[in-house]
């Protein structure tokens, strides 16, 4: 395969990862941030932008632990406990290191870090990856195509949820009530994306 | 075989660079030294810096309240961080209003420790604490309303504020469990090492029954505390107390403390009860009418009987209030007892131009 056609593959990757399989809307992953972050646009792209480079950084790591440690010796059980283990100490570190040397960036992004170290939307792009056999490219493509499109739905929903500020909500309904009927309301409009690509 | 050993051998070896990494990284990156937390300007605590300040409050046994854990969803753990708590965090924002932002309000759990701090954490919460003590003495006030003494022992002083609470705790007897009850401090505050406390008989009531029935003198009791923001203001206005029953307890220790600190503001007191032999403390209060100069006690009776000597003032409390008060503004209300009394009361007062964030009250 020439360059182009890999990146075109790579760019197919990152966008059914956004929309047609976006990790959130379609495949439920990553729920527990979304609700409890999502009353803010100003929060929720923070949170966002945290994820989408976790995402992408951890997809990378464990892409490399996988292929060229695991598969090697034969140990693809044990994926799981190493892709935890990997993004738990990724996201420890990378948190010490914008603490210490960038404090905006740290402000903006670095608090949120905490929050998605045990993140199921994490892991489960890291096993997408292996059960889908993606290459190094597709992995990269993969993992901010599927960061960008939790985002998206995290923004989305935030957008949604301040413009209901002022409403009258039924009091049962308050708080993660409403907020997971609109996400059930939104992954039935993601759902018209199914089909719009058939090759990722 | 040679599998098993393998990958006990592989995950241990990435683990360990890892966990060698991330020590490498805390020794380097995240060494923020020891850093000092000004608690209340009075109390400062060393802690190592880098952790939030929710934990290294806790780790020094000052206790936040905190329902998520530190994660931020809760919002309980707010202290007021005056200086060296950085702006605040987007995961803080949407918990703070414009008032506690301008104020320097914080989530502790979201505030790092990177440097020295210095905060305010409401004081109760500084000196909340398990007491044991003893009951010393069991005075029959009324029919239905006791006067309990409890000696310290472990600690064996408390400190509060007057008008606060404590919980006391009814261990488990015949069919009912263990439970903790929250009754006001009645005692004199200068008095570190007893606690009063003024409990009505609820009929039914687990621990009134467990006061009244099975508390003896000379037995041991625990409670926990203090808690509560009933107290006096700063200000000289002029207040109006209104209680009712055992709504006496946080009046009476509210008095005292005017008596110690030569408190002058003008009070007014109305206390109410159903008969003349439902009337309690009303020597103390003539000594505090005598002592405190501009204080006022005046008892109402709604149901004066036939043979009870009564001149007073008679009916609902509330009436008396009506009757004695023509115009409340510039006051303060304060009042404790029942709901029912206390939102009568309340209507009363704003009706008598007392502004709505100027009566503060407990119910119970």
């Amino acid at each position: 395969m020439n360059t182009d056609g890999v990146l075109v593959q790579a760019l197919v990757v990152a966008f059914s990862a956004a929309f047609t399989g976006n990790i959130l809307l379609t495949n439920f992953l990553g729920m527990c941030p979304f609700l409890a972050v999502s009353r803010q646009v100003k929060t929720s792209m923070g949170l966002g932008w945290a994820v989408l480079f976790v995402m992408t950084g951890t997809c990378i790591l464990n892409w490399v632990v996988y292929w060229h440690v695991l598969v090697p010796l034969h140990l693809e059980f044990l994926r799981f406990i190493m892709f935890i283990i990997m993004i738990a100490a990724f996201v420890q570190f990378v948190e010490m290191l914008l603490e210490r040397y960038s404090p905006v960036l740290y402000q903006n992004l670095g608090i949120f870090l905490p929050l998605i170290t045990v993140n199921c939307a994490i892991l489960g792009a890291a096993l997408f990856m292996v059960i889908r056999e993606y290459t190094f490219v597709n992995t990269v493509a993969f993992g901010l195509g599927s960061g960008a499109g939790w985002m998206l739905a995290i923004l989305a929903m935030a957008g949604i949820r301040e413009k209901m500020k002022p409403d009258r909500i039924p009091q049962g309904l308050q708080g993660p009530g409403i907020t997971l009927i609109i996400v059930g309301l939104m992954a039935l409009a993601f759902m018209g994306f199914t089909g719009v690509l058939s090759g990722g | 075989m040679a599998d098993m050993f393998l990958s006990i051998l592989i995950v241990s070896a990435i683990a360990a660079a890892l966990a060698a990494l991330l020590v490498v990284a805390q020794r380097y990156l995240a060494n923020y030294g020891k850093c000092r937390i000004k608690i209340n300007d009075s109390k400062t605590i060393e802690v190592e810096g880098g952790s939030p300040l929710l934990e290294s409050l806790t780790q020094n046994k000052i206790f936040i309240p905190s329902a998520c854990g530190g994660r931020g969803t809760c919002a309980y753990c707010k202290v007021k961080v005056l200086e060296g708590g950085g702006p605040v965090v987007p995961t803080e924002e949407p918990y703070l209003d414009a008032g506690e932002r301008e104020s320097g309000v914080r989530l502790s759990c979201q505030v790092k420790v990177r440097n020295d701090l210095r905060i305010e954490i409401p004081e109760e919460l500084f000196s909340v604490r398990e007491y044991i003590c003893t009951c010393t003495r069991i005075r029959e006030l009324t029919h239905d309303i006791r006067e309990f003494r409890f000696e310290l022992k472990e600690p064996a002083e408390i400190t509060f504020v007057p008008g606060q609470y404590v919980q006391l705790f009814s261990p488990a007897y015949d069919d009912n469990e263990e439970v903790y009850r929250a009754y006001s401090i009645a005692s004199d505050p200068a008095e570190k090492n007893i606690v009063d406390l003024v409990i009505r008989l609820v009929p039914g009531g687990i621990c009134t029954t467990w006061c009244f029935e099975h508390l003896k003198e000379g037995a041991e009791a625990r409670f926990n505390g203090p808690y509560g923001q009933f107290r006096l203001s700063d200000s000289d206005a002029p207040m109006i107390f209104v209680a009712g029953g055992s709504g006496m307890a946080p009046m009476k220790c509210m008095l005292h403390h005017m008596k110690n600190t030569g408190n002058k503001r003008k009070t007014t007191y109305f206390f109410g009860a159903n008969l003349v032999n439902e009337l309690f403390y009303r020597e103390l209060m003539q000594e505090f009418e005598q002592s405190l100069g501009s204080f006022r006690f005046v008892p109402v009776v709604s149901r004066p009987g036939e043979g009870d000597p009564w001149d007073g003032e008679t009916g609902l409390v509330t009436e008396a209030l009506r009757r004695n008060i023509k115009d409340a503004a510039g006051c303060e209300g304060y009042l404790c007892g029942s709901p029912g009394m206390i939102d009568a009361a309340v209507k009363v007062l704003v009706e008598l131009g007392v502004p709505e964030n100027k009566i503060f009250y407990d119910k119970f």
